[in-house]
């Protein structure tokens, strides 16, 4: 496809795609079951909850227990589905995770909305940009951050067919959507949105649009971006990452985390063993963040469309060289 | 009760067990594993409704057992071998390198019995509570049993699973507290006090036994077997059974120093030498 080809259809937030998928995947698959604490429609469950009363359990402001409850429920045979901030759901209950879910190895999709700096006005309590390093890092764990609201439907039914511990990471501001209504989601396989020749944008969660966005002002300059789209961080689509980079020489990688940890790393990784490249960082550079609005937070932290521009003539000065 | 003799044997034999697998490797829990030993011997040996062989991770329509203070796992390893979840023989590579008897109980090399790993404390009745919600759900009648330590009462996901289960009225759920009084670094009292416990379960709403000779075989057996009953009332049911750390040798009796400590040669067998052989045989 080409980059300009590549439209929006309007906004909605990523967490609507949950809510959606989550009423979906229920009716589809009676052993899905979900659990939140004390965030029932800030995470749009509110619709599982109307549809099967019996197979939604509110724990209240407990989130270790909330993932212990969760670990149990999988021994019957149960998908549960557990629904909290990104910030509650990984670092808060970081040893619950550890030990009854991801080394236990039980089928447990921990929920987390509300990621990044988009979270907006609550500020760096809540705003976590650390969550992606730390769930990567587990063994096992899968490790999802859909693009818009459509893709975080289509994975929110995907990961019920995918036996095993996942992550799945999605925001709270409405957000471009600009991916098919209905889509074949497939954990661990990059979409390639956009074909270039002089560099590799690789870009997870509400920055693939961002990424787009960028590629788009580029082409107008006669700058031939390939954008790819990495939903899934762990497992990682190492092939497509690979086929990518020997064409281009040049990565920039954009996504709403700290540059240390997340997919920033997880490729640098791949591409330091097999096929060292110049490459550049669109992330948090190793800060905490603040209130505000969530594009005027992107632009201040470096996460604006005008730092992935940027990213690609510092890298391609850097081919050059 | 006609298996009684031979659950008495089953008992003193597990306390070998437990003593010869951590003299084996000198590392391990020896004290909390010797004062649970009647509460693991009468729940596998009487009171469990399971089915050792197939190992069946759902357990659907069985009872289910877990073990939150996960570093009591000889007597476990010791009991759920001698009831046929996997050979004695496996006893003796406790804690070796490519064991399936870790340190701490685990599912991950596939230990048939064991449904969730515990070790850091706090975790097994949140677990406990999803795998009875489980069985609600499904309109399986059968109990779920989890054993926690009391010193384990000081992290706080236990009073949030506390709350939750009687709130929900999990009433196909009987906790046991391993109410030994100690803990790595001296006693509760001494640590931090648990206070007044019996009063602390029933402010949250649970159906409360106390057990005062938790090391008497017959007696821990009838009260699970009250707990049983108790169950199906719209509350949890939690048995404080008091026991002693270290019960069953002398040296090791009543006293928190014995909590992860392997014994020395000499001090093995003076231990040994207060629990005979039995018939079932040393691993």
């Amino acid at each position: 496809m080409k980059i300009e080809d590549i439209v929006s259809t309007g906004t909605r937030a990523t967490r609507d795609g949950f809510g959606a998928g989550l009423l979906e995947v229920g009716k589809q698959n009676p052993q899905v079951v979900a659990l939140t604490a004390d965030l029932l429609e800030s995470l749009q469950m509110q619709h599982f909850k109307a549809a099967f009363p019996d197979r939604f359990f509110q724990v209240g402001i407990a989130e270790a227990n909330m993932m212990g409850i969760a670990a149990g429920l999988s021994i019957n045979g149960k998908i549960p589905y557990t629904g909290t901030f990104a910030n509650f759901s990984t670092g808060r209950v970081y040893d619950q995770i550890r030990q009854s879910i991801a080394y236990s190895h039980k089928n447990v999709k921990i929920c987390a909305s509300h990621a990044g700096l988009t979270l907006g006005e609550d500020g760096a309590t809540h705003q976590i940009l650390e969550d992606i390093g730390m769930m990567r890092m587990l063994p096992g764990m899968v490790v999802i951050n859909p693009c818009d609201a459509n893709q975080t439907k289509a994975a929110t039914m995907a990961i019920a067919e995918y036996y095993g511990p996942v992550y799945l990471r999605f925001g709270r501001p409405a957000w471009p959507v600009f991916t098919p209504e209905v889509q074949d989601f497939k954990i661990g396989k990059a979409l390639h949105l956009a074909s270039g020749t002089d560099v590799s944008i690789f870009a997870t969660g509400h920055l693939v649009w961002t990424a787009i966005e960028a590629a788009k002002e580029l082409a107008a300059e006669g700058i031939s971006c390939e954008v790819i789209n990495i939903h899934t961080i762990k497992p990682l689509d190492e092939e497509a990452i690979l086929d990518s980079v020997s064409k281009t020489r040049a990565v920039v990688v954009a996504e709403e985390h700290q540059r240390n940890g997340g997919l920033g790393d997880a490729i640098a990784n791949l591409l330091a063993h097999n096929l060292p490249v110049p490459m550049e960082y669109v992330g948090v550079k190793d800060s905490f963040g603040e209130s505000g609005k969530p594009l005027d937070l992107l632009e201040k932290y470096g996460l604006g469309k005008k730092d992935v521009i940027w990213g690609v003539k510092d890298v391609l000065d850097r081919k050059k060289a | 009760m006609a298996d009684f003799s031979k659950l008495t044997e089953l008992s003193q034999q597990v306390r070998r067990d437990i003593l010869r697998m951590v003299f084996n490797v000198q590392s391990g829990h020896p004290g909390g594993s010797l004062g649970c030993t009647e509460f693991f011997v009468a729940l596998y040996g009487n009171v469990l409704k399971h089915s050792p062989k197939p190992f069946k991770m759902e357990g659907k329509n069985q009872d289910l057992f877990f073990l939150s203070n996960g570093h009591i796992s000889p007597v476990w390893y010791s009991v759920l071998a001698r009831t046929g979840y996997f050979p004695v023989a496996e006893l003796n590579t406790f804690r070796k390198l490519n064991t399936r008897l870790q340190g701490h109980p685990t599912t991950h090399e596939g230990l048939p019995g064991i449904r969730v790993a515990s070790g850091s404390l706090g975790q097994g009745m949140s677990v406990a509570i999803g795998a009875a919600l489980g069985k609600r759900l499904d309109g399986d009648p059968r109990f779920v049993y989890c054993l926690t330590g009391d010193g384990e009462l000081q992290e706080g996901q236990n009073w949030e699973a506390i709350m939750f289960a009687a709130f929900n009225k999990v009433d196909n759920l009987i906790v046991t507290v391993d109410w030994n009084g100690q803990q790595i670094d001296g006693p509760n009292d001494q640590v931090l006090s648990l206070g007044n416990l019996p009063a602390k379960w029933k402010a949250f709403g649970w159906d409360v036994l106390v057990l005062e000779q938790g090391n008497n075989l017959e007696a821990v057996i009838a009260m699970l077997r009250k707990a049983k009953r108790r169950c199906g009332k719209g509350k949890p049911v939690v048995i404080l059974m008091k026991t002693e750390m270290g019960y069953g040798v002398d040296f090791m009796q009543g006293t928190h120093k014995w909590h992860g400590k392997s014994p020395n040669q000499e001090q093995f067998d003076q231990a040994m030498a207060q629990l005979p052989k039995t018939t079932l045989g040393d691993f």
